[in-house]
């Protein structure tokens, strides 16, 4: 088991090392696109684009440029914005980091809970009417664009109805838990609802397919033979095996939500996360900004994958072996 | 069945768009109307109105009209007709979506099919391709080269693309998803090599491209068909938000993404400008997950045992 | 034999037991008209081959056929106990607690990720009042009965740690756990090697005289039958053919499908015996003939083949064969068929 952790854990080192190199070349080595005039924002004088390319090393070959944007991006960690002058990036993605975590969070719990037991009742009831109409909903929560359906919650509890029914719903922004517990999960009520739904719809529809798939394995026979209840069966035996898909997938959504991928929830509820960072820097063509928020979201990405593929060895047996 | 119906549908309604602009509608979706007057039911109404609430300023567009022959739903801030530019736009978000997935698959599918059958490098090489494409997470590369190329276009001496082209949004989703695709095909045609038919075909002294034409890929070919629709409802959703952040679709083109950021500054007060373009984009991509999974209920025999959606 | 002809001593006695199925073909008729006894300490082999039902018959008896269009008739006594038509909750003490299941492939019999320990001691518990220590050391007890190497530390192990040999062992310590009355064995012999398969069976005999309970084996292989059954159910197309003491059946064969069956056992003792197999397919359970079910690939089909002979014979041997004693007499002087003395 070990062997096989350190084994993962140095693959996720690589890994990440090529992202990095990666996002150098898209940053500044993306040919036919001028990387000072990127790094330095739209408006930049000619002082700054100079500035800029000299300590960047933009005359330097390649190898060196990048050596230095790993420098300024780890080690010096003074990498700041050119477009707020002096802000430094660092302190900014690890202020914004609690605010996604806290968004994930309650998401999390929300979507896990909905979707197994929308995967289960699927499962147990399947061909019955509940059946379809689990999966369809679903199907439309898939469907639904994210950015757009916290558009429409707003315009709902913001809305026509915010002087009734909605007076309590907060029109965005966050609150620190430190502060108030209860605003705090006030003002993220909402955004959990809005980001849960798209997996929720995701979770149920694996897992439904995963149980009605082991259901109709052999040892879910042997269960039977062995006189156990058709609950122990479904849950103890049938789940407990579906749920290494579910697991795997969940860590790397999990990876990918910590790292920013809730953006554009952040963007609609107005919480200050790093997703919503990472979209100022967009706006703002903000280049530090944006690759400092690009190799922080990667690197959550890749060391959730390593976690997952460890967590997934010691759910499942069989693996340790194949590892 | 209905679901590849309604997809029909939407896909010729769009196609009609210029039709509808011009001859029925009589508006230009794409100039500024801010002056512009229009009939309905015998009077003449300002396309954008004074302000009648609040403090009295400024102007807000016109709101849905509920006419079809004119600003059905309403108009955007620059007085444009709403829904000639939903048919447009959808024109533009479905063209994105079917041809990024068509380019997505047919790379994947090819690179998947070589890493398979030839093994080792050529394996090795691809395999660490799509590793490293994957292992950024999708919407990061795809915000990440959205940012750099699709404001000032690619210039590579000779390949020389716009920086409004939709090839670039097309070319940019379609890669992020790739190794999506390709990982699965490349597995099936590795359980696929060690098959006796395909044992034989080699022993017979068949040419590798021989095999992989007439025995791989006809094996392949239903899984690669059962992905389709699923990867054309997840382009069309990427490019929604690539747009939304102004980083997909660039104006003057519109796309089902782009109207919707349009309407979001007029979110209270014109709702429909929002709204309509999202139920497009819902009812497409249902549409298109419920056609993905009748094909692949319909590949797959055992399905009959699920018998759900 | 009908419903109130009932053998009262016997672990388990069937009469009439038809199953089933409806589809979009036609109703197919799985099981058509079994009867037999399994007697206390006693090994009853139903032989037959693909499809001739003699899985579904046991599964159906259980409850383990979970088709929503199976329709299931006839009478199972357990022990003197109707079982045919208890509720799925009754059902789960008999099954497990009473009476014991193997199956065929040992492979993926056991879920992948629980220890074996913990799978015998599930089904422990679930029939008996039990700690988890003691059930624990009784689950490594049985793995010693079986044969397993180091029992106390290998009850931690999980099923991929051991092989196919050793996991059908496994599976069958498990059966036996809760002392059975009967246990049912689905070609338990199949998936495994020639050698393999000798020691199960033995393994099997022994077990079935310590712990004292029957054994249903359904297999497909007449050798499976000579080595360990005492009496033998020849199955055909869902119907009974021949049922009979083992010796009988085998030594005195009346059904030609099972002299087609004994014929096709290869003997290491007799030299340069060609193999004789049956001729043609076995008969889709969507077109069974009306009358006798073999008749179309039965070589000494007669007319009266047209109509469905009755099950009937003297003592215990009993065949569903229109050929009287006289019509075997003439075969049997004249044919080489082994089992035909």
């Amino acid at each position: 088991m070990l062997r096989f952790t350190i084994k993962r854990l140095a693959s996720a080192v690589l890994v990440m090392f090529t992202i990095s190199v990666l996002v150098f070349l898209i940053f500044f080595a993306t040919p036919g696109v001028n990387p000072a005039a990127r790094i330095a924002g739209r408006s930049a004088s000619p002082q700054v684009l100079a500035n800029v390319a000299k300590e960047f090393g933009l005359n330097r070959p390649l190898p060196i440029r990048y050596g230095l944007m790993m420098y300024h991006l780890f080690i010096k960690q003074d990498l700041s914005s050119y477009v707020n002058i002096g802000d430094r990036i660092i302190p900014q993605i690890t202020a914004a980091a609690p605010i996604t975590l806290s968004l994930i969070f309650g998401a999390v719990v929300i979507w896990l809970l909905v979707g197994v037991s929308a995967g289960v009742i699927a499962a147990k009831n399947k061909g019955k009417f509940i059946d379809p109409l689990v999966m369809f909903f679903g199907i439309a929560a898939i469907s639904i664009p994210v950015y757009w359906l916290g558009q429409m919650v707003l315009l709902v509890t913001q809305g026509g109805l915010h002087t009734s029914i909605f007076a309590w719903a907060p029109n965005g922004g966050y609150v620190s838990l430190t502060q108030s517990p209860w605003q705090w999960a006030l003002h993220l009520l909402f955004p959990w609802l809005t980001l849960a739904s798209l997996y929720a719809g995701i979770y149920a529809r694996v897992l439904r397919g995963e149980l009605i798939n082991n259901m109709n394995e052999d040892y879910i026979r042997t269960a039977r033979a062995k006189g156990l209840s058709e609950r122990r069966i479904l849950y103890r035996h049938a789940l407990r095996c579906s749920m290494i898909s579910i697991v795997s997938l969940f860590g790397l959504d999990v990876g990918v939500l910590v790292g920013g991928a809730a953006l554009l929830t952040e963007v609609v509820f107005g919480l200050p996360g790093v997703g919503f960072l990472t979209y100022q820097g967009l706006q703002n063509l903000d280049l530090p900004l944006i690759m400092g928020c690009v190799m922080y979201g990667a690197f959550f990405v890749v060391l959730a994958s390593a976690v997952v593929d460890v967590l997934y060895a010691y759910i499942d047996p069989r693996i340790r072996v194949v590892a | 069945m209905v679901s590849l119906g309604i997809l029909l549908f939407m896909v010729m309604v769009t196609l009609l768009a210029p039709v509808y602009a011009h001859d029925i509608a009589h508006s230009n979706p794409f100039a500024s109307n801010l002056q512009g007057r229009i009939k309905i039911g015998g009077h003449y109404r300002s396309v954008m109105p004074a302000n009648t609430q609040g403090l009295g300023l400024g102007v807000t567009p016109i709101g849905p009209t509920w006419h079809f022959s004119t600003y059905f739903l309403g108009a955007d801030e620059l007085g444009r007709d709403v829904f000639a530019r939903i048919l447009y736009g959808g024109r533009v978000t479905l063209l994105i979506g079917f041809s990024s997935g068509l380019i997505c698959i047919a790379v994947a599918t090819v690179l998947g099919m070589l890493a398979g059958y030839f093994g080792r490098a050529t394996d090795w090489i691809i395999s660490r391709l799509l590793d490293i494409v994957w292992a950024f997470p999708i919407y990061l590369l795809a915000i990440s080269l959205s940012v750099i190329l699709v404001t000032s276009g690619l210039d590579l001496g000779i390949i020389h693309i716009g920086a409004g082209s939709l090839l670039l949004p097309i070319l940019i989703i379609a890669s992020v998803y790739v190794p999506y695709v390709a990982r699965p095909v490349r597995g099936i045609v590795f359980s696929l090599k060690e098959r006796d038919f395909i044992q034989a075909a080699i022993a017979s002294g068949a040419s590798d491209w021989r095999i992989l034409r007439k025995e791989i890929w006809p094996n392949v070919a239903p899984s690669v068909i059962v992905f389709f629709p699923l990867m054309v409802a997840l382009n069309i959703l990427t490019e929604s938000a690539l747009s939304i952040l102004g980083i997909g679709v660039q104006p003057p083109q519109a796309s089902w993404g782009t109207i919707i950021n349009d309407g979001l500054q007029l979110l209270y007060t014109r709702p429909w400008v929002a709204i309509a373009p999202g139920i497009c984009i819902v009812v497409v991509c249902v549409a298109l997950n419920i056609l993905g999974d009748g094909v692949r209920d319909a590949f797959d025999p055992r399905a009959k045992l699920r018998g759900s959606i | 034999m009908s419903r109130e002809d009932h053998s009262t001593d016997a672990v388990l006695s069937v009469r009439d037991l038809s199953v089933s199925f409806a589809t979009r073909q036609g109703v197919v008729r799985a099981v058509d008209g079994l009867s037999f006894d399994v007697g206390a300490k006693e090994v009853l082999g139903i032989v037959g081959e693909s499809g001739s039902g003699k899985s579904v018959a046991m599964y159906s008896m259980l409850g383990l056929v979970r088709d929503a269009n199976v329709s299931i008739s006839g009478s199972v006594l357990f022990e003197g106990r109707e079982i045919l038509g208890l509720s799925d909750t009754d059902m789960q003490s008999v099954r497990g607690g009473e009476v014991g299941m193997i199956f065929q492939d040992p492979m993926t019999a056991l879920t992948p990720v629980y220890t074996v320990g913990w799978q015998i001691v599930e089904q422990l518990r679930a029939h008996n009042e039990m700690t988890k220590k003691a059930a624990y050391e009784r689950a490594a007890e049985l793995l010693a009965e079986v044969g397993i190497p180091d029992p106390k530390s290998r009850v931690n192990h999980y099923p991929h740690e051991f092989s196919g040999g050793m996991r059908q062992r496994v599976v069958i310590a498990m059966a036996l756990s809760c002392n059975p009355k009967l246990l049912i064995a689905d070609e338990p012999t199949t998936a495994l090697d020639v050698t393999t398969q000798a020691q199960i069976l033995e393994l099997m005999g022994r077990l079935q005289a310590t712990h004292g309970s029957s054994i249903v084996i359904i297999t497909h292989d007449m050798g499976v039958i000579a080595e360990i059954a005492h009496r033998v159910v020849v199955m055909y197309a869902g119907r009974p053919a021949e049922i009979g003491p083992e010796i009988d059946v085998v030594r005195s064969a009346r059904h030609p499908y099972t002299w087609g069956l004994l014929g096709a056992v290869p003997r290491a003792d007799v030299k340069s015996r060609r193999l004789v197999t049956i001729p043609g397919n076995a008969v889709s359970p969507l077109e069974v003939p009306p009358g006798c079910a073999f008749a179309p690939r039965c070589q000494y089909r007669m007319d009266i083949c047209e109509q469905r002979p009755p099950l009937r014979g003297a003592h215990d041997h009993l065949d569903a064969c229109w050929l009287s004693d006289e019509q075997r007499l003439v075969i049997r002087s004249t044919a080489t068929v082994r089992g035909v003395s």
